[in-house]
């Protein structure tokens, strides 16, 4: 074979392969979203799961996703700003930082479900939280810090040097600097990053098995006083979740309906997903335009 | 703030300067203590089913029968080792081609289209849940599977399918990184020279970036042996080593996944579990180290 016919034919594998990742894709997507929208209805989205009997919805499941993602953010932001901006400006370049490095890179490979196992451990029984929706938010926690911290790192690392050297020039203190100066202009990236990574947060299961449980308490949702059992506001009961939801039914489900349950559980995730992409693409935009003022 | 009974005073901005060191220095110690307590814990519970319940290394690590209630129990993992790297492994070997190919074609061949089309694509696929893919496994793949080869389609192969698109992300986006990190004047020389396109990827580009390659197949390896509720929806969780890739097998997260609720606290075969755990956490180092060390090499 020529050199000719072998470039050739090379690039005509590529293109195949690239080809083929795009239609699994379309598949997938397409499998998913016909299977599934199909069964997405008002009442689907809002009743309550049957065990037995056909016809269950996703309401409350649907609902502890979303309460799960806000409990878990608000905990994750403030922790995951403070050792993104220890990494990218406080910590000296050496030994120390070396490893602390090697730890972040290390929790971030750690599989979820040893995430859930540690928090079954250490937060289920020894803290005493219980199953419960607190438990779940702190193990996402640890599973989430990790991205949270490489993302606001990259997020300072592209503030031009110029702008941080010019405010330090001016007297203002280090911490000014950063909080007033730099952190706005890497805010965009962090926004972006934070919201693509709401999208994980709000897919995960496996970490949450074990400390968040697989089970809800019936709840009231016209209750809002969270510290009643009932009450959908209350941090501290138990929660399945959406993900967790879909995989149980997969597993055991009992419903007659449960692969049509399943694919209409999916579809609202995948749906769900795709929104926070399109969101984080749209905000990160919107952003970028107010803080460089361009047209 | 004056400083109570002191002359001087201390400057407003230097409280604020130690307001954000005390506070960045917390949140990082706050991420060091997590990990230190995770490696003690996860730790402490996997080595007592060796310490505290007498069980032997070669038991677990060269057991073949997985018998946790029968009378003598027996606890051999290697099963669930063996379906672990097989399934891993495989899916590696499929994604590794494709993702590779894929960076290819949005750096080297049709960047254009790569960006508009391929990229976008890529990064949807990173962001779907992992149990849609084992509900799309469960309902495509394994039919399909059950359709064409004997047995009932639930497997190493189906695992590894499911997998594969999983990490199929991972590799593309390192790859991609890694082509387009490459200086132009390495491509601009070899076609100097008058080679083709394909003679100059696969003579310089592909042999130069090839550490920086296996990185992002390492990690997409890694990334699938720890995968749980996916692998356990299409492996079919039979505790025995198979004879054939279309066979029901485990894996060390799906036998976890499915027995860590069933067992007491503190029991032998909780125990068990958590040297499974165990196994997980130092595969999870030992890639780790693979890919530090595949850097080190990438740098040179």
């Amino acid at each position: 074979m020529s050199a000719k016919t072998a470039d050739k034919v090379a690039t005509a594998v590529i293109i195949t392969f690239a080809g083929v990742i795009v239609l699994i894709m379309a598949g997938l997507l397409g499998f998913i979203l016909f299977r599934g929208v199909g069964h997405i209805s008002w009442d689907f989205l809002t009743s309550a799961p049957q065990t037995i009997k056909a016809g269950g919805g996703i309401g409350p499941q649907l609902f502890n996703s979303l309460f799960l993602l806000v409990l878990t953010m608000i905990i994750t932001i403030p922790l995951g700003l403070g050792a993104g901006i220890y990494m990218s400006q406080y910590s000296k370049p050496g030994k120390v930082t070396n490893f602390i490095r090697l730890i972040v890179e290390v929790l971030s490979s750690f599989p979820s479900i040893v995430v859930g196992l540690f928090g079954l451990l250490v937060i289920v029984n020894i803290f005493g939280f219980g199953f419960s929706l607190f438990s779940g938010a702190l193990a996402l926690t640890v599973f989430n810090l990790p991205l949270m911290v490489r993302i606001t790192e990259q997020a300072m690392a592209s503030v031009p040097l110029a702008q941080k050297e010019a405010s330090l020039a001016l007297g203002l203190s280090k911490w000014k600097t950063i909080k007033s100066i730099m952190l706005p202009i890497a805010l965009p990236i962090i926004i972006t990053g934070t919201i693509l990574s709401a999208g994980r947060v709000f897919g995960e299961a496996a970490a949450l098995l074990f400390t968040a449980g697989m089970s809800s308490p019936r709840l009231d949702f016209g209750n809002w006083n969270p510290l009643s059992p009932t009450s959908p506001l209350n941090p501290f009961r138990p929660a399945e979740t959406l993900a967790v939801h879909i995989w149980k039914i997969n597993s055991e489900g009992l419903a007659p309906d449960a692969p049509e349950i399943a694919a209409g559980a999916s579809a609202v995730l995948i749906l769900t997903v795709l929104i926070f992409n399109l969101l984080a693409r749209y905000i990160g935009r919107l952003m970028h335009k107010k803080f460089t003022a361009t047209k | 703030m004056a400083q109570s009974g002191g002359k001087k005073k201390v400057q407003p901005h230097i409280i604020e300067e130690w307001t954000g060191k005390i506070y960045t220095s917390l949140c990082i110690t706050f991420l060091i203590v997590t990990i230190f307590s995770m490696v003690f814990f996860v730790a402490s519970k996997g080595l007592s089913s060796f310490f505290v319940n007498g069980i032997s290394f070669g038991e677990i690590f060269g057991g073949t029968q997985w018998k946790p209630d029968g009378e003598p129990a027996l606890f051999g993992a290697l099963p669930f080792i063996i379906g672990s790297f097989s399934t891993s492994i495989l899916a590696a070997l499929i994604a590794a081609p494709l993702g590779i190919c894929a960076a290819l074609f949005m750096v080297e061949i049709m960047p254009k289209y790569g960006k508009k089309y391929l990229q976008p694509v890529i990064e949807l696929l990173a962001g779907i849940p992992s149990v849609v893919y084992g509900f799309v496994g469960l309902s495509v793949i394994v039919p399909f599977y059950r359709d064409i080869f004997p047995g009932q389609g639930l497997g190493i192969v189906a695992g590894a399918t499911v997998l594969s698109i999983m990490i199929l992300p991972t590799i593309t986006s390192i790859a991609t990184d890694a082509l387009s990190a490459l200086p132009p004047g390495l491509k601009e020389g070899s076609y100097a020279l008058g080679a083709t396109r394909w003679q100059t990827l696969y003579r310089t580009v592909l042999p130069t970036t090839m550490p920086a390659l296996m990185t992002g197949v390492v990690l997409g390896m890694a990334r699938a042996f720890g995968e749980a509720l996916a692998v356990q929806m299409v492996i079919g969780n039979a505790p025995h080593i198979p004879t054939s890739l279309f066979e029901s097998t485990s894996t060390l997260t799906s036998v976890i996944t499915l027995s860590m609720g069933n067992t007491v606290m503190g029991s032998i075969q909780n125990n068990v579990l958590w040297t499974l755990a165990l196994i997980l956490m130092a595969m999870t180092f030992i890639f780790v180290f693979t890919v530090r060390w595949l850097e080190r090499r990438a740098k040179r």
